[in-house]
């Protein structure tokens, strides 16, 4: 169609995705070039995390709080003294959920239907597990592994169906899919799965000979293992398997995807199934390793905490790990680090929200000066950039 | 038109508009432009000519700030200027138009003058409509404020981007590669506006590979070679010189010596050498003449999109050891045909076969693994995906299969190997197989495509407008490569260039609003019957209008 040495043009669809993951398969650039990637992308990735640090600084010190003992002690409770523990715990849903955005995401599709995906999972989990406490415990784990896996993967069924079929926008289905999810997990813990001897609405509790056993030594439980396995179970796929490639090749271009004979419907919907499958997991990691029953109302929402994190890493899901264990930390933490210096939690979300902010500052002036990859794929920046303005239809001119 | 003369001829007389003062911009592996002058004066049209990868439309990105030059600096009205956007280059008055689009398809032509007005908060839809009809009346072209975009003719849209590109009362204005995928028509009317741009006193860029557009516009030519201008004709020169005079003064700057001597038939030489051609095999059908047939559309129907018709109801008989032509104004289902060959499009009706066997219902990797291949026109759009390495993009249709990927697992040894080998046999320009196939020049791009498609076991090959964009001495190989699969095997050519056609087809059907009008053998005579076959059309869509 045309001829391709002209670069990003603003409103020319360039691919711009992220590069493939496996480095070696990318352009050997000069040492020089090569550095300044990686400069570039250091910059984009650390300096909103650096910034909102020090923004939120000053935040503290108006509201009164020396900042470097705030960090500092957000450093001793979220790290130190086997704190960390708890930090690994609380980062291993969110490392799954991860994982199964950027899966999907890296073919440029926004699955955002987490929070019923994992709910589902995890009222099934306290729902069913309950009932079949009578097998050997590895069984029970494994059946309530494949389980939430299971019901992550079939809750995406329908606006992956869909999109295949009738290449329905996904971002508008997945998100009615999680409300009716949510209300769903609702009514299954207020009815069928209510707890008979307490009067809240809440599930039975896992007894805690099931819950998942901690690794020797810690108070950390074998679902973190999981969790780790999990970004590099990811990257292997990315990069080193013929799936990854087709994903690759229809987030870059659809179009060639039809085109070189990739089985386009069936790859959708298969990176749907495993999409959800990984928020699945996240349940069962989280519910057995942590919390043993579910509330009703209760929503942890990590998949929102996530996405910020899941585009400063770039869709690369090793990348993926520090910006999770440093929200884990923080989150931890600063919940004790906010008690103790009479600062709000509510701190906490406007950091993140720092982060958000100055990841959006940078996206600008990274646009202006060419500043490595954009934290958006193309896909997803269309959707941002495309004008309002009120349209009128027009004589038609027949193409000659 | 006096008035415009004299603008004219002062203007020529005065500082260039632009000055480019050796410009040198590197790409990883290849020097694109190397110490690179050239000077555009208001009032001429300035054609660039080069091979493919010459290193045109870096010069030009650079000029319209899509790219920083490593060295040296540009002067516009004498002053010198940094360019570090295409909006600064705007708010110098450089306008470009590229070869695609760069229109939002769902806005009215008004709406999308207006997106390019630098900082517009408000719409000021009347005024804009206003500014809009002057630029009509001075290019001469009529355009409905309100009609979307996306359903304007190509031509036409064209004619919008050029306002947009004019919009904040640019000075210069560059064109690349604009004629490429336009219809003669729209070429000639392409014409007129630059003519008429010209006479306003605009420095015009024009870039292209075809040499009787260059020769019937330009005041000025410059060509590039490897990066470096190897040599201008002044407007003097081109004023004195004949049409054939100076097409022969370009083909020698831009070859060294005649295209004649410089031609390339190794490559055609090279395939046969790597699979030697199999003669068709003995149980295969037999048309009536009892030459075997390699592909057979009967009664094929196929949806259309949007506007464009599909196939309604086409037979046709492809026979091993020839080339059949597929003739036609574009948008009459050139490309429903090539997608229902290749499997991309579905039938709603009718059969394929290949070999003597039905193909309808098989998979374009099935239909591939068979022998049937598409080279297909849309070379970026579905050809390539632009962030692979070459190497990838050069086994993009065998994702999955041996030897490049086993047990689901890649072997990229394998791919490497590949990619070496083709890389060499194809001559494709690329600095290294790990480059990304985007950065590839538009030659090269299509070098791959034809590398892809034309290895293996390949039997019956469907090019689709296989040489649009291709400098004179590709073209001749491409079409060199077309004429070879008569040995043994069989090409379905669809073209819009009847030169094409007529050299390199034994047979040529003609395709008009999804139906096979006609078909010509190749042969003394068969240009005036295509035409009339094409005319006749014309009359019949009047008729029924
Ligand atoms: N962004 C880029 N990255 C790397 N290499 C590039 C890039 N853009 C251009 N090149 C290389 O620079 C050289 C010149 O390319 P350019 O597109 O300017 O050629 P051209 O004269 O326009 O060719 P064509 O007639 O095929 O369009 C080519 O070898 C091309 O591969
Ligand atoms: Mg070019």
């Amino acid at each position: 169609m045309s001829d391709g040495v002209i670069p990003a043009h603003p409103t020319d669809v360039v691919e711009n995705v992220p590069p493939p993951v496996g480095d070696n398969r990318q352009e050997r650039l000069p040492r020089s070039r090569r550095a300044a990637a990686l400069r570039d992308t250091l910059i984009r990735s650390v300096v909103p995390v650096i910034l909102a640090l020090v923004a939120g600084g000053v935040l503290l010190l108006i509201l009164g709080t020396n900042p470097l003992k705030f960090y500092a002690s957000v450093w001793q409770n979220g790290v130190q003294n086997g704190s960390w523990q708890d930090s690994a715990m609380l980062a291993a849903p969110l490392l799954l959920i991860a994982v199964g955005l950027i899966l999907i995401f890296r073919a440029n599709i926004w699955q955002l239907g987490y929070d019923g995906q994992y709910l589902l999972a995890a009222v099934l989990v306290t729902g069913l597990g309950p009932h079949i406490t009578g097998l050997p415990s590895v069984v029970f784990w494994l059946v309530l592994f494949l389980l939430t896996a299971l019901v992550g993967a079939i809750w995406t069924l329908v606006p992956a169906l869909l999109k295949a079929y009738y290449e329905t926008n996904e971002i508008i289905t997945t998100l009615m899919m999680s409300f009716v999810g949510i209300d769903l997990a609702n009514i299954l813990v207020k009815g069928p799965f209510q707890d008979p001897t307490v009067n809240i609405p809440q599930t039975r509790t896992i007894p805690s000979n099931l819950m998942l056993p901690s690794i020797p030594g810690t108070r950390v439980d074998i679902g973190v293992i999981v969790a780790v396995i999990a970004p590099f179970l990811a990257y292997w796929l990315l990069t080193r398997t013929a799936f990854g490639l087709r994903l690759h090749v229809l987030g870059a271009n659809p179009r060639a995807a039809s085109h070189v004979g990739i089985n386009v419907k069936r790859l959708i919907i298969n990176s749907f199934l495993i999409s959800g499958a990984f928020v699945g997991l996240s349940a069962f990691v989280d519910i057995l390793g942590v919390w043993g029953y579910v509330r009703s109302n209760w929503n942890p929402a990590y998949g929102d905490t996530v996405i910020p994190f899941v585009f400063l890493a770039r869709l690369n899901p090793l990348a993926v790990i520090p910006f999770i264990a440093f929200f884990a930390i923080l989150s931890n933490g600063g919940d004790l680090a906010a008690a103790n210096t009479n600062v709000p939690t509510d701190f906490l979300l406007v950091l993140v929200a720092l982060i958000l902010l100055f990841m959006t500052v940078i996206e600008y002036f990274g646009r202006q000066r060419d500043l490595g990859q954009s934290y958006l794929p193309p896909g997803l920046k269309q959707v941002f950039s495309r004008p309002i303005i009120p349209r009128r239809r027009g004589t038609r001119e027949v193409n000659s | 038109m006096n008035e415009a003369g004299q603008a004219r001829s002062a203007a020529a007389s005065t500082t260039p508009a632009v000055e480019l003062v050796s410009i040198s911009k590197a790409f990883p592996g290849v020097q694109a432009n190397d110490n690179v002058s050239v000077s555009l004066y208001s009032g001429e049209i300035h054609c660039l000519l080069g091979e493919n990868g010459a290193g045109k439309s870096t010069l030009m990105g650079i000029l319209a700030g899509m790219q920083q030059p490593d060295s040296g600096h540009i002067r516009v009205a004498g002053q010198e200027v940094v360019i570090t956007s295409p909006r600064t280059a705007l708010d110098y008055g450089i306008g470009t138009v590229y070869q695609h689009s760069t229109l939002v398809g769902a806005l009215t032509v008004v709406e999308n003058l207006i997106l390019g007005e630098s900082r517009a908060l408000r719409l000021n839809v009347s005024r804009a409509t206003e500014r809009l009809s002057e630029f009509s009346a001075m290019l001469g072209v009529e355009i409905d404020p309100n009609a979307l975009t996306s359903d304007l003719a190509l031509g036409r849209q064209q004619q919008v981007e050029i306002i947009k590109a004019l919009w904040r009362g640019s000075r210069v204005l560059i064109l690349d590669e604009p004629t490429s995928m336009l219809t003669p028509q729209a070429v000639t009317e392409l014409q007129v506006v630059l003519n008429r741009l010209r006479e306003a006193g605009l420095a015009v860029v024009f870039i292209t590979h075809k040499l009787h557009e260059a020769v019937a516009l330009s005041d000025r030519i410059s060509v590039l070679r490897q990066g470096r201008v190897i040599g201008t004709i002044d407007r003097e020169q081109v004023r004195e010189s004949s049409p054939d005079e100076l097409e022969s003064a370009i083909v020698h700057l831009m070859f060294g010596d005649t295209l004649e001597d410089a031609s390339a038939p190794e490559l055609h030489i090279a395939i046969e050498e790597r699979e030697p051609g199999s003669a068709a095999p003995a149980d295969t059908v037999v048309d009536s003449d009892g030459a075997a047939v390699a592909l057979e559309l009967n009664d094929a129907r196929v949806r259309g999109d949007g506007s464009q018709p599909g196939l309604d109801g086409v037979s046709l008989q492809l026979r091993f050891g020839e080339v059949l032509g597929i003739a036609g104004v574009d948008g009459n289902g050139q490309r429903a045909l090539a997608e229902a060959i290749s499997g991309q499009r579905r039938l709603t009706h009718g059969q394929i076969s290949f070999l003597g066997a039905p193909v309808a219902s098989l998979s374009v990797w099935q239909r591939e693994k068979l022998g049937l291949r598409y080279v297909t026109d849309d070379r970026l759009g579905e050809g390539i995906v632009r962030s692979l390495p070459v190497s990838v993009n050069l086994v993009l249709k065998r994702i999955g299969h041996a030897p490049y990927w086993r047990r689901g697992q890649v072997k990229r040894d394998a791919i490497d190997r590949n990619a070496r080998e083709l890389v060499e046999q194809f001559d494709i320009r690329t600095p290294s197989i790990d480059t990304r196939a985007g950065t590839l020049s538009g030659g090269n791009i299509q070098k791959l495509l034809l590398a892809r498609e034309l290895t293996g076991e390949a039997k019956v090959v469907v090019f689709h407008k296989p040489t649009y964009g291709l400098d004179l001495k590709t073209t001749r190989t491409v079409r060199n490569m077309i004429k070879g699969l008569r040995d043994g095997k069989a090409a379905l050519l669809i073209s819009t260039d009847l030169d094409e056609l007529l050299e390199c087809a034994d047979r040529i059907a003609v395709l008009s609003r999804g139906k096979v009008v006609g078909i010509v053998e190749n042969g003394p005579g068969a240009a005036e019957q295509i035409g009339r076959l094409m005319i006749g059309d014309v009359s019949l869509g009047l008729a029924a209008a």
